[in-house]
C-alpha cells in the first residue's frame, strides 16, 4: 500500500474506508470499490498488466485515461478491457492477458 | 434521442459551449464517453492563471465543478459512458454507444467537437517497460486515483506539464530526481520552473534519455548530454536510480471524428499537428459542425472556455435564438479574451497557428 | 526575461522587477511583499487579491505586476493568491537580528510553530537554518499555506523555501 496517498496537501485526506478483494491471477488483492483496475494493481505492486503478442513483453499504464490501450487486462473473462478507466467490482476475476487474449471460440 | 446542439466533450471547452448556448434556450446534449465529466480539468489540482472571468486563481478541480454546477442550472443534458463513434449527415446525426453495447441515434442541428488532445509518446530503447507513462497519465493517477506510480521520478520535457506534474510529484510525497530536456532552453514558464529548482529539484537542458533500464520493469534511466544537432556526446552518460520515467513531449490533437465526418483539417505544427480548418466563430468547413479547446490547437483550459463560449454563442445564433447584433456584441467580448489570453511572449506560436487555420478557412 | 529559460533569477534581476520594493523600503524593516514575477504571462489574481491596492498588472493582464510599496501593509494575502507561487514577503527588521520571511508551502507536514528548518536558496540549496514563526492556514488561502520563519537579516533576499529536518 505505499503507493497510495493517504494524506495530500491538496486533495485532504483520503477518506474512502471500506476495501473489497478482487482477484488477480489468482491472488486477492485488496481494493477500493469503484476505483479504476489498474490503480488497485499499481498501489499493490503489481506493474505488469499484459505481455505483447510477438515477442512476450511486459506493459503497463501509459495514458491512464483510457486512449493508448496499454493496459488492457482480461476482466472476468473478456479480454481487452481498459484496466485505467474499469472500475473495479466485488470479487471481479483479472488476469494478466498474453497477446490478443481468448476470445471464445470462432462463430461458426 | 434528439437536440439542437450535440456536443462531444465535457471538458472545459465542451461544458462552456453547453452552457452558454443553453443560457439562450438551445436545448444541449453533452456526450462523453468517460464514466466522468470535466475532461483533464479534475487533474488540475493547481490554481489557474487568466483573469477573474477565467477563473484565474481557482484550481482547476474547482472550476470543474462550478461548470457541472452550471450544466446542472442550465438544463444541459449531460450522457456519460457514452462513446460518439461516428458523424453522419454533415453533423445532424451522430452514433452513440451507451454503456459496453447499448446503440442509439441522436439527431441534432449543430454539433460541437470538444474532444481535446492526447499526451505524445517517446522512442527510445525501454519506452515500454512498465514504469514509463505520460506525464499527465502519472497525474491522472495521483491526482484523479491517490495512487503514485512509484517513489523515484525522471520527468523527460521542461514544458508546463512536466515542470506542473513534477510539483504535484513531489506535493503527493515521491521524490523527481531530475527535469530533463533535450532543447538548450527551458520550455515552460520561469514561475513553474521556479517552485522546483527551489525545492532543489535539478532542471538540467540539452539532456535526452538513452534508455530506460530494468528487467521486466523500470529500475534506472540513462540520460545523456547532446551537443550540435542534438546527437549525445559520448561520454556523458550516466544513469539515474528510477523506478518512473514521465514523457512530457507535447499534446496532439483528437480531430479522428472531425476528419471522419468531412472536416477539412490542416497540418500545424504550431497548434500540435492535424488540426480541422476553422473560422473566427469556431466554425469548420462544414457549416453545422464546430470546434473548439485543443482539439483544434494545444492551449489552456482557459482559451478552451472562450472558444468553447464562442461556439456556443455562435450556435444560438445560427438556430435562431440570439439576434445577430446581440451576437456580435458577445463574441467580440469572447475574442478580446482570447487576444488578451494569448497576448503574451508564450503564445505567438498559436497565434501564428491560429492565423494559419483562418487563412485556410477562408481560400477553401 | 532570458534567465529563467536557462536558470532562477539573480538577485540583480529582481531588483528590476516592477514587482520588487525600492531597497530603501525592505531596509526600514517593516513586512512588504516581493513580486518575483518576471515574465509576461496573462495573470492578475495579485492585483485583484491586494485590499490595499498596492498591486496593479492593468487592463492587459501580461503586464508585469507592479507594487507600491507604500500601500503595501505585508497581510501576505497575495501570497496565497498567486497561482505561481512568485510572492513573498520579506520584513527585514523582525528584531535585533533576524529579518521574517513568508513564503507558499503546499506540502505535508506542515511545520509547527518553533521547528527548526533548514533555509534555502532559489537553487534549492541550503543557506542557513530558520525558525519556523508562524504558519497560516486561512481558508481565504484556498489551501496555500503562508509558512514564515526568521533568518539572519542578511540573508531576507536570498532565502525562499524551507526543508524541515
Amino acid at each position: 500500500m505505499g503507493l497510495r496517498i493517504k494524506y495530500h496537501p491538496i486533495l485532504g485526506e483520503d477518506l474512502r474506508k471500506d476495501m473489497i478483494s478482487i482477484e488477480v491471477d489468482g491472488r486477492a488483492i485488496p481494493a477500493y470499490e469503484g476505483e479504476p483496475i489498474a490503480a488497485a494493481l499499481i498501489a499493490s505492486d503489481i506493474k505488469t498488466l499484459r505481455k505483447t503478442k510477438r515477442i512476450g513483453e511486459p506493459r503497463s499504464l501509459f495514458c491512464a485515461r483510457g486512449v493508448c490501450t496499454d493496459c488492457v487486462m482480461t476482466v472476468n473473462g473478456t479480454p481487452n478491457i481498459r484496466t485505467c478507466i474499469t472500475p473495479v467490482e466485488k470479487d471481479m476475476k483479472i488476469e494478466k492477458q498474453e497477446g490478443l487474449g481468448n476470445w471464445g471460440e470462432e462463430p461458426k | 434521442m434528439e437536440t439542437e446542439l450535440a456536443v462531444i466533450g465535457s471538458g472545459p471547452g465542451g461544458l462552456s459551449a453547453a452552457i452558454e448556448a443553453a443560457k439562450f434556450g438551445v436545448k444541449v446534449a453533452v456526450v462523453d464517453e468517460n464514466p466522468k465529466p470535466g475532461g483533464q480539468l479534475f487533474k488540475q489540482i493547481h490554481k489557474f492563471f487568466g483573469s477573474e472571468k477565467h477563473k484565474a486563481g481557482v484550481r482547476g478541480i474547482d472550476i470543474g465543478n462550478q461548470l457541472l454546477q452550471q450544466c446542472q442550472d442550465f438544463n444541459v443534458d449531460l450522457f456519460l459512458n457514452t462513446e460518439a463513434w461516428a458523424i453522419f449527415d454533415n453533423g445532424k446525426a451522430l452514433g452513440l454507444k451507451r454503456g459496453t453495447d447499448k446503440i442509439e441515434k441522436l439527431s441534432t442541428k449543430k454539433l460541437v467537437l470538444a474532444t481535446g488532445a492526447m499526451e505524445n509518446s517517446l522512442a527510445f530503447p525501454g519506452w515500454t517497460l512498465p514504469g514509463v507513462l505520460g506525464a499527465g497519465g502519472i497525474q491522472t493517477l495521483m491526482n484523479l486515483h491517490r495512487v503514485l506510480p512509484g517513489q523515484r521520478v525522471l520527468i523527460v520535457g521542461t514544458g508546463n506539464v512536466g515542470l506542473i506534474v513534477s510539483y504535484q510529484l513531489i506535493q503527493a510525497g515521491a521524490e523527481v530526481v531530475a527535469v530533463i530536456d533535450i532543447l538548450p532552453k527551458i520550455g515552460g514558464w520561469g514561475v513553474h520552473a521556479s517552485k522546483i529548482r527551489r525545492l532543489g529539484t535539478p532542471i538540467l537542458t540539452f539532456h535526452t534519455v538513452k534508455e530506460a533500464t530494468g528487467n521486466g520493469e523500470v529500475k534506472g534511466a540513462v540520460i545523456a548530454k547532446v551537443g550540435p544537432g542534438y546527437k549525445i556526446i559520448q561520454g556523458t552518460e550516466r544513469e539515474l536510480k528510477v523506478d518512473t520515467i514521465g514523457i512530457a513531449v507535447g499534446l496532439t490533437p483528437m480531430a479522428e471524428l472531425a476528419w471522419s465526418a468531412g472536416c477539412q483539417l490542416a497540418h500545424v505544427p504550431e497548434l500540435g499537428g492535424w488540426v480541422p480548418v476553422h473560422n473566427e466563430r469556431m466554425e469548420t468547413t462544414l457549416k453545422d459542425i464546430y470546434v473548439v479547446g485543443d482539439v483544434c490547437g494545444i492551449g489552456e483550459a482557459s482559451t478552451a472556455m472562450e472558444e468553447g463560449q464562442i461556439s456556443g454563442i455562435a450556435a444560438a445564433e445560427s438556430l435562431g435564438y440570439l439576434k445577430r447584433g446581440k451576437a456580435e456584441e458577445l463574441l467580440e467580448e469572447r475574442r478580446k479574451g482570447l487576444d488578451t489570453l494569448r497576448g503574451g511572449p508564450f503564445a505567438t506560436h498559436t497565434k501564428a497557428g491560429k492565423g494559419k487555420l483562418m487563412k485556410r478557412y477562408y481560400k477553401s | 526575461m532570458r534567465t529563467l529559460r536557462f536558470n532562477v533569477l539573480s538577485e540583480e534581476e529582481l531588483m528590476e522587477l516592477p514587482g520588487f520594493p525600492s531597497l530603501d523600503v525592505i531596509e526600514k524593516g517593516k513586512p512588504v511583499a516581493v513580486i518575483e514575477c518576471a515574465e509576461k504571462i496573462p495573470c492578475n489574481p495579485c492585483e485583484a487579491c491586494c485590499p490595499q491596492g498596492a498591486i496593479t498588472v492593468g487592463e492587459d493582464i501580461n503586464n508585469l505586476p507592479s507594487l507600491d510599496p507604500y500601500k503595501c501593509t505585508g497581510c501576505g494575502l497575495c501570497i496565497a493568491a498567486c497561482p505561481g507561487l512568485a510572492i513573498f514577503v520579506v520584513r527585514k527588521a523582525y528584531n535585533e537580528s533576524d529579518a521574517l520571511i513568508s513564503i507558499p508551502y503546499e506540502f505535508l507536514p506542515l511545520p509547527e510553530v518553533g521547528e527548526q528548518v533548514e533555509a534555502l536558496d532559489r537553487e534549492g540549496k541550503k543557506t542557513c537554518l530558520a525558525k519556523v514563526a508562524k504558519v497560516r492556514n486561512s481558508k481565504k488561502y484556498d489551501r496555500t499555506p503562508v509558512v514564515s520563519f526568521t533568518v539572519p537579516k542578511e540573508k531576507c533576499m536570498e532565502v525562499r523555501h524551507i526543508r524541515l529536518l
